[in-house]
């Protein structure tokens, strides 16, 4: 069971041992067809992530940086290479195989929030663990946990149009971590939350990272980088530098 | 996933656009409400008929110059007016050939040169009034009885005497508080002695059946030109066992009345209870098949607009459909949705389009006196059919939604 947050303090820094190999990719390219064109978005990638591990991918536009993200997150498939996600090679999935990696394995954090707009934070929340099959009252005492445990409660019945961006972002989080996944991955998760709320939430995931969660977030601030206990840049599809930063 | 949540969702999004929602509905709804409309009404009227039409007595079947229930055009109707009349004449000697097979034979004319009215003193009836010539065997051919006075007599018949019988809405218009018996009535300027009057019997199609006169068919005739009327002949065969029998000598009768040659086709008609009642039927089902025809149509159009509207739909929610397959929904998952949606759409405009049929139909059986129905049959068919038309308007759209890439749908604004 996870503990109570404590307050949030986004300076505090806590480094834990890394665990076991979630994320193993080997040699990855993709390629894309633009018309004529086509585009080498990742030229050979090879990166290894470990579970308890606070990672930023960062980088410019151009450089591959979304591709990565799309393929860590089971959106997408390499063109070549090899991933491996908990020791299964996921490179040569079908949809709904991925579908199902997603479901399980990944919780994402979007920059846009994506909540569904006519739906509750609850519902919202539950939507993950509906589609894994889960019975209404155990998705109902989950979801409800989940919110609690990213500062929610009271705001269980709110919808999306009816909380701030700060606490839309929370509950995107939430629903990220219903399902218990092995990573969290947040594509810019403070790219449309003033620079107070977006501390907040980098506030949020230093507790989850002391929670033990495994954290992936893409970002090209630096000050968002700077949380993460790793850094991995990438320029022309390929991995610049991959920094420890404790 | 489990299907209450899917159909909760399918509630939620389709709540979302209320009017559309609605709109896209009633175009089933009307489709529907067209054949259950129908069917209701035809199915409530059936039995109703089917005792207004036996206005002909036990074992009984009429002969007369023309058809009923039948709608005819060109040729045949040309060659159907173009047959003699059968006159008096004939119709007495046809009665004198029948004589030892049966008594009863009915013989009538009914007044056919626009509106007539019946007046008494200041009072008068309607200008709708049915007026005709008939003999003493009327009460027994048409399941009338009479109320006060007498029937006709074969000599009243003979005679030609200027008596009538009245029927009960002319006796209220014309005798609202006196005996007619023995009062002068004047139709048409012509005065007869009312010396009877017809036991009520009720309305029939919504129409009072009580609402007429009738006089001795010599009288009739000689007041109004017998050239121009034919008579109809109803005769009763003396047993359920002799009917078929009966029936063969009539047409015998008929053929040597009418100095029809062997190669000559009959020149008049013969019907019973059982064919006005297969003619009806005839009638209900072109009035079906003009209904699921039109219904058809109207519910090709809305399936065309509920298919429609599920693109629409998928189009506008494609990063909401994103945002589910990051999530892990699978194919399966996103197709059920917008499939379940569209039969959700149809379901419901069918079931309002029923439910309004229902209620319309019999609203339209009672107001002509038939029972009320619940057309179980039609209304199981109904639902089907609107299933069928989710699911075949729905099926594009939903595979459409599923196959979308959930990176490009991620990215859709």
């Amino acid at each position: 069971m996870i503990p109570p947050v404590a307050p949030a303090d986004a300076r505090r820094r806590t480094v834990r041992p890394p665990g076991a190999l979630v994320i193993k990719i080997e040699g990855v390219t993709k390629l894309y067809k633009m018309g004529s064109e086509t585009i080498h978005a990742l030229r050979g990638v090879n990166l290894e992530i470990y579970r308890n591990e606070y990672l930023a991918i960062m980088g410019p536009s151009g450089s591959g940086k979304s591709t990565l993200m799309n393929m860590l997150g089971c959106l997408d498939t390499p063109t070549a290479g090899r991933y491996d996600f908990n020791g299964k090679n996921v490179a040569h999935m079908v949809d709904d195989e991925l579908a199902e990696i997603r479901n399980r394995e990944i919780g994402f954090v979007f920059q846009t929030f994506n909540l569904l707009p006519r739906s509750d934070a609850l519902h919202n929340v539950e939507l993950p663990l509906i589609y894994a099959g889960i019975p209404a009252h155990a998705r109902h005492e989950k979801a409800l946990a989940a919110l609690r445990n990213v500062g929610l409660g009271d705001r269980v019945h709110h919808r999306p149009n009816e909380l701030s961006g700060g606490q839309r972002q929370r509950v995107a989080i939430a629903r990220a971590l219903v399902n218990h996944p092995s990573i969290l991955l947040a594509d810019e998760p403070t790219g449309n939350l003033d620079s107070k709320t977006g501390e907040e939430i980098m506030g949020l995931f230093e507790q989850l990272y002391d929670q033990g969660h495994t954290i992936i977030v893409v970002t090209h601030e630096e000050d968002i980088a700077r949380h993460a206990r790793r850094i991995v840049r990438l320029r022309d599809g390929l991995i610049e530098s991959d920094t420890t930063v404790a | 996933m489990l299907f209450s949540e899917i159909l909760r969702m399918a509630f939620l999004s389709l709540g979302v656009n209320k009017l559309r929602s609605f709109l896209t509905m009633s175009g089933i709804t009307i489709g529907v409400f067209s054949v259950i409309g129908v069917m209701t009404t035809v199915s409530a009227m059936r039995g109703s008929i089917e005792t207004g039409l036996s206005f002909l007595g036990v074992n009984m079947f009429q002969i007369g110059k023309y058809p009923t229930g039948m709608h005819m055009s060109g040729d045949a109707r040309r060659r159907i007016e173009m047959r003699r009349n059968i006159t008096l004449a004939q119709a007495e000697r046809y009665r004198k050939l029948m004589e030892d097979v049966t008594e009863v034979v009915c013989l009538k004319v009914f007044y056919r040169d626009g509106a007539v009215q019946a007046t008494y003193a200041n009072r008068k009836t309607e200008p709708g009034l049915s007026f005709g010539g008939t003999n003493e065997f009327f009460l027994l051919a048409n399941q009338f009885s009479i109320d006060a006075g007498r029937n006709f007599t074969a000599e009243d018949v003979d005679l030609a005497r200027p008596v009538a019988i009245i029927g009960q809405e002319v006796l209220k218009k014309l005798f609202p508080s006196e005996s007619p018996l023995g009062k002068m009535i004047k139709i048409g300027g012509r005065a007869y002695t009312v010396v009877g009057t017809f036991a009520e019997k009720g309305t029939s199609f919504g129409q009072t059946q009580d609402d007429f006169v009738m006089v001795p068919i010599t009288r009739f005739l000689s007041d109004y030109g017998a050239a121009r009327y034919t008579v109809n002949i109803a005769t009763q065969a003396p047993s359920q066992a002799l009917y078929n029998e009966t029936v063969d000598r009539a047409i015998t009768a008929m053929r040597i009345v009418r100095s029809l040659k062997a190669d000559e086709e009959n020149d008049f008609e013969l019907y019973s209870n059982d064919s006005l009642i297969a003619a009806f039927a005839k009638v209900a089902d072109a009035v079906r098949a003009g209904a699921l025809v039109i219904s058809g149509i109207a519910l090709l159009a809305a399936s065309i607009g509920i298919m429609n509207i599920m693109l629409v739909s998928v189009t506008e929610r494609t990063k909401e459909i994103g945002v589910r397959k990051s999530i892990g929904a699978r194919r399966v998952s996103i197709l059920t949705q917008f499939l379940i949606e569209a039969v959700v759409l149809s379901l419901t405009g069918g079931v309002v389009g029923i439910l309004l049929g229902v209620v319309a139909g019999n609203g339209l059986a009672l107001w002509m006196n038939a029972s009320v129905v619940f057309p179980w049959d039609w209304a199981a068919i109904g639902l089907f059919i609107c299933t069928a038309i989710g699911v075949g308007a729905g099926l594009y759209p939903a595979m459409k939604a599923a196959a979308l890439d959930p990176i490009e749908s991620l990215r859709y604004e």
